[in-house]
């Protein structure tokens, strides 16, 4: 599904390269669940974000499903981004002054799902993921868990082939961080490709592989399940 | 066009029962730039939120433009909210799978403007705050600066009367926070009401009064300037 090449990331400061990737070449196939570790500064969130087409490395090359990313025009890069991808953030991301069912429905609004069928899909999800009475309040009437796990309802409810999370228990306490990684271990279990960053080992433990970055190399590529 | 009386909001948890408003009295007049500022826990957010009809009070009343809002149904909050509030908020708040352009056009599907109307006033907008070479970009890609504008461009995409900002400028630096400060003053130069939380007496001075609390109750009021 995934297929990088020598990507290299660096920022300029000056005549001088701080780099952040460098030399990354890696493959993830469907239906993985990789975990990417590294101590801070590491390049981890970077290379999920390249990942992610939200950033581009300076060199090398992407290929997802087989198609050149580093090659895409924005229209192409922004399909991708909405039939494929989900995201899942540490700080949640939700749109303060809509109520949880409309964080949830606003994917759909832009694939142009008819309100019917939008309607039944957002109920089967709120039913899924035990929050139907909170339908109609507001992100900040809902606990850091529950905020969470709209993020991730809304990440998912197109059904993106990857989903892709930054720490998505990093504000959570113990209890509502197992909640998200049994959920995520779920949606890997039905089929989702799942890559997530995180510094929690025990987070890491619900995936299948793990690969940690140690000053933009990769110091260690190994299968867990 | 803001009157609030004896609002209280109380959190219940299991042992502990908080008193985030306690009997709050608030007026604000339409056209004024009001910043409420004071220290942590004083319950300005609680107030901002439920003055943005996104949490209600435990007791008292919230007159908006002389409708009690308490009194009104869910959908008819929603309604007055969709149509006449804009929020600014420190995390811009921004959804990160939808484009620039898509993130500021988002409000006008609620209020359903037809598609061409859309990208007139999109357009417009991205053009004003200087990011409409970044229409297609995802916030992640964009500096905080310029995700701020973005998040302004998204609060005032249907005219809102009022804005509701909590610490507008709370995660940029001083010169991409000056440039929001600017673009709220001149927004209320227009005739847009404004309500900020802020700890920085700098972007206070912005606006024509400063309100501050303490305890969840207002303790003064000054004049920065004169509002005519």
């Amino acid at each position: 599904m995934i297929n990088l090449e020598n990507i290299e990331k660096y920022y300029r400061s000056g005549l001088q390269k701080s780099w952040v990737l460098r030399d990354i070449s890696l493959n993830v196939d469907e239906g993985e669940f990789v975990t990417i570790m590294g101590a801070s500064g590491s390049g981890k969130t970077t290379l999920l974000n390249i990942i992610g087409m939200l950033d581009e490395g300076n060199d090398g090359s992407y290929h997802f499903l087989d198609e050149p990313v580093h090659k895409f025009r924005e229209k192409r890069r922004t399909e991708i981004h909405k039939h494929y991808l989900g995201f899942v953030f540490q700080a949640y991301h939700l749109i303060e002054e809509l109520t949880v069912y409309e964080n949830i429905e606003t994917p759909l609004l832009y694939r142009n799902v008819k309100n019917q069928e939008r309607k039944a899909i957002v109920a089967d999800i709120l039913d899924r993921f035990n929050i139907v009475a909170k339908k109609d309040l507001f992100p900040n009437q809902l606990s850091g868990g529950q905020q969470q796990l709209v993020g991730v309802a809304r990440a998912i409810i197109g059904k993106p082939k990857l989903l892709l999370a930054d720490e998505p228990t990093g504000n959570l306490h113990t209890e509502q961080g197992q909640m998200i990684m049994n959920l995520f271990k779920t949606l890997h279990d039905d089929g989702m490709t799942i890559i997530q960053v995180t510094h929690a080992e025990k987070n890491a433990q619900y995936g299948t592989r793990i690969i940690r970055l140690n000053d933009g190399f990769i110091e260690e590529d190994t299968m867990i399940a | 066009m803001i009157r609030t009386n004896k609002l209280v909001k109380v959190y219940h948890t299991d042992e502990v029962q908080t008193t985030a408003l306690n009997e709050l009295d608030l007026e604000i007049k339409e056209g004024e730039f009001v910043s409420i500022m004071g220290p942590s826990g004083c319950g300005k957010s609680t107030l901002l939120n439920v003055l943005g009809m996104i949490d209600s009070p435990s007791s008292g009343e919230y007159f908006f433009q002389d409708e009690e809002i308490g009194h009104l149904s869910e959908r008819g909050r929603s309604n007055i909210r969709k149509h006449n509030l804009g929020f600014v908020f420190q995390s811009f708040n921004l959804i990160d799978e939808l484009t620039v352009f898509e993130n500021v056009e988002l409000p006008m599907l609620y209020t359903k403007v037809p598609s061409s109307d859309r990208k007139a006033r999109v357009e417009e907008l991205l053009e004003d705050m200087s990011i409409m070479h970044r229409r297609n970009h995802f916030p992640q890609q964009l500096s905080g600066g310029q995700q701020q504008r973005v998040a302004v461009a998204r609060a005032i995409v249907n005219h809102p009367k009022l804005i509701l900002a909590d610490e507008p400028t709370g995660n940029l630096d001083s010169s991409n926070g000056d440039d929001v400060m600017r673009i709220l003053t001149k927004l209320n130069d227009k005739g847009t009401t404004i309500v900020m939380v802020t700890h920085s007496q700098y972007c206070a001075e912005f606006g024509n009064r400063i309100i501050r609390m303490l305890d969840g109750k207002v303790v003064t009021e000054n004049l920065v300037k004169q509002f005519l």
